[in-house]
């Protein structure tokens, strides 16, 4: 039984995923708690997609994939902007417009000039078959990640809770709205590795809406949100060597599981609590 | 509390001759010029589109003006800014009173601006916050979730944050919206605190009644500035009707409020809301009364004659 619960750990690949994917996880859950607030969700998904071209060219020129996913997340995120202060077109139609187009010449790139990069890889991940230069790269983004998190997370949770305030303060918004931008590409970039294109968009929010619902002080919110992506990301590609099945698939199923016990029994934003306090409050006034 | 590192007799926030262009080339605030002294309490009136929001951000260095300037103890917002000599207190609709933080992390983010790159707080921004936090009376409520206060909690929440970042001049966006009558009276009487302490503050308000309570200065403006001064000699009718022109609702009484030796007129002017008007011995006052009667007898007398 011991035995058979340790083999994925004699096989190198499985140990390199389990590792790889917790740090990822650990990384986009840290940055789902700003996604979540800032009400980026939205912008988490088209970025992931957007970023398929500059794969593709990367690939294409024999660059690092990470340095062509970067320009082109950053590319779709500017168009986005500048398309959104130029027209009257509401936002969502804006990103919906812009990251789509940049998916599409993805696509088309690929299927004119296959090279070395998968349209599997790209749309659904392949962290099992990962290269030691990707996982440099993936690497380096998260520690790049970490480190701009912790020395400038307080300044980004006052431009999420109050813009107005920050730049009254003399904060740079624009710096720091282009700080989080930026890591929100970088992010994402790690991420596609790990769960594909399709399903980025799930660990940037999923784990800060769980961790949301379970606390109301933004420090706990990031610990319980990195705790929950560094644990599904290490347990979900465990439990995919058995299931033999898609790893991304299995990380982002259980974020959702873990947000569904969340959902219904958080202590104080959990749909059993409220209706625990609903009753109280009837009864209160009954009596 | 110390609240004044620069002389106090020296501040004062100049707006002069500032015209503020949006982007489409609309014109939101024209040729505006006005001048307030430390230790004063002014009231920013207008409707609704009058050039109010415009003329904050303006002063908050949101906005540049196209021409003129704004200027606070001879140096620009800019420079002020870094001091944090300007402090905003927003409106209830624009915060987002279901985030994460408590109301010691709100009161302790006005200090931001005196910390160092890490945003770690030292003895001193503790010490300023809790200070601000029992001067509004919310220390007992410092670790409670913002969402969970009452309308006039929030308000003095952001209100202790203004005081933490000891800002010179004061911003305040509809402070009495939501509030009831005794967080009002506390507001006021901070605000006059504030005064005497020689802070300027400017406040955005549709509550033209309560204006000469506690304001001694008014701006009234309507895509320019149509008065400035004290409020004897700006709040008169005349400069009200100019401002809100045929948007106020305009109620005459002719009946028993007003005696004969008034010339038995009386005007109310209320920009949004509805008054509410008694005459002669609390008797409700109200217009349409006679149709309003008519009802009420078509109503009663059938009952009566059974």
């Amino acid at each position: 039984m011991m035995e058979t619960l340790l083999t994925p750990f004699h096989y190198e690949y499985m140990v390199k995923a389990i590792w790889v994917s917790a740090l990822i996880g650990a990384v986009c859950g840290l940055l789902s708690c700003f996604v979540t607030l800032k009400g980026w969700s939205l912008m988490g998904d088209a970025l992931s997609h957007a970023v398929v071209p500059g794969v593709a060219l990367a690939a294409l020129i024999g660059l690092p994939f990470a340095a062509g996913a970067f320009f082109a997340g950053l590319l779709a995120a500017t168009t986005m902007g500048f398309l959104k202060a130029r027209t009257e077109l509401r936002e969502d139609a804006v990103i919906g417009v812009v990251f789509t187009t940049f998916f599409a010449a993805g696509l088309l790139i690929i299927s004119l000039r296959p090279t070395g990069v998968s349209l599997r890889t790209i749309v659904f991940g392949n962290i099992l078959g990962i290269s030691n230069p990707d996982l440099k790269q993936i690497a380096a983004i998260s520690v790049v990640t970490l480190t701009v998190l912790a020395l400038k997370w307080r300044d980004l949770v006052l431009f999420c809770f109050d813009a107005n305030q920050a730049r009254s303060l003399g904060l740079n918004t624009t710096r720091l709205h282009f700080t989080l931008l930026t890591l929100l590409a970088a992010t994402a970039v790690a991420s596609l590795q790990a769960v594909g294109a399709c399903l980025v968009v799930a660990t940037l929010v999923t784990p800060g809406a769980t961790a949301y619902l379970l606390s109301d002080r933004f420090g706990r919110m990031m610990f319980i949100a990195g705790g929950i992506g560094a644990s599904t990301g290490c347990f979900g590609a465990y439990l995919s060597y058995f299931l033999d099945g898609s790893t991304g698939g299995c990380i982002v199923i259980l974020q959702t599981l873990l947000f569904l016990v969340a959902l219904v029994l958080a202590p104080k934003h959990g749909m059993l609590a409220s209706r625990t306090q609903r009753r109280l409050a009837v009864q209160g006034g009954v009596t | 509390m110390t609240l004044s590192a620069s002389p106090a007799s020296t501040l004062d926030l100049t707006v002069d001759n500032v015209t503020v262009t949006y982007n489409n080339g609309t014109v939101a605030v024209r040729e505006a010029s006005f001048r307030l002294h430390a230790g004063s309490i002014c009231a920013l009136v207008g409707i609704n589109g009058s050039g109010k929001s415009t003329l904050f951000k303006t002063i908050m260095g949101f906005l540049r003006p196209s021409q003129g300037s704004v200027s606070i103890a001879g140096h620009s917002i800019a420079k002020a800014q870094k001091r944090n000599w300007v402090a905003y207190v927003p409106q209830a609709e624009e915060v987002d009173w279901s985030f994460p933080v408590s109301v010691w992390d709100v009161v302790l983010m006005g200090r931001y601006g005196y910390m160092n790159f890490l945003r770690m707080p030292r003895a001193e921004d503790k010490r300023l916050t809790e200070d601000s936090l029992r001067r509004v009376q919310m220390w007992d409520f410092r670790d409670r979730q913002i969402g969970e206060l009452s309308g006039g909690q929030k308000k003095r929440v952001f209100l202790a944050r203004a005081l933490a970042q000891q800002g010179r001049v004061i911003l305040l966006d509809e402070p009495f919206t939501g509030v009831d009558v005794k967080t009002e009276a506390a507001i006021i009487s901070l605000l006059r605190e504030l005064r005497a302490a020689g802070h300027i503050m400017l406040v955005s308000t549709h509550n033209l009644g309560s204006v000469p309570e506690f304001c001694d200065h008014a701006v009234i403006i309507n895509r320019t500035v149509l008065a400035a001064g004290p409020i004897a000699e700006t709040f008169t009718e005349a400069n009200l009707a100019r401002a809100f022109g045929g948007v106020l609702r305009h109620f005459r009484f002719d009946r028993s409020t007003v005696q004969p030796h008034d010339s038995q007129k009386i005007t109310v002017l209320t920009d949004d809301e509805r008054p509410l008007v008694f005459g002669k011995d609390g008797h409700l006052e109200f217009t349409e009364r006679q149709e309003h009667e008519d009802v009420v007898k078509a109503r009663t007398l059938p009952e009566d004659e059974q």
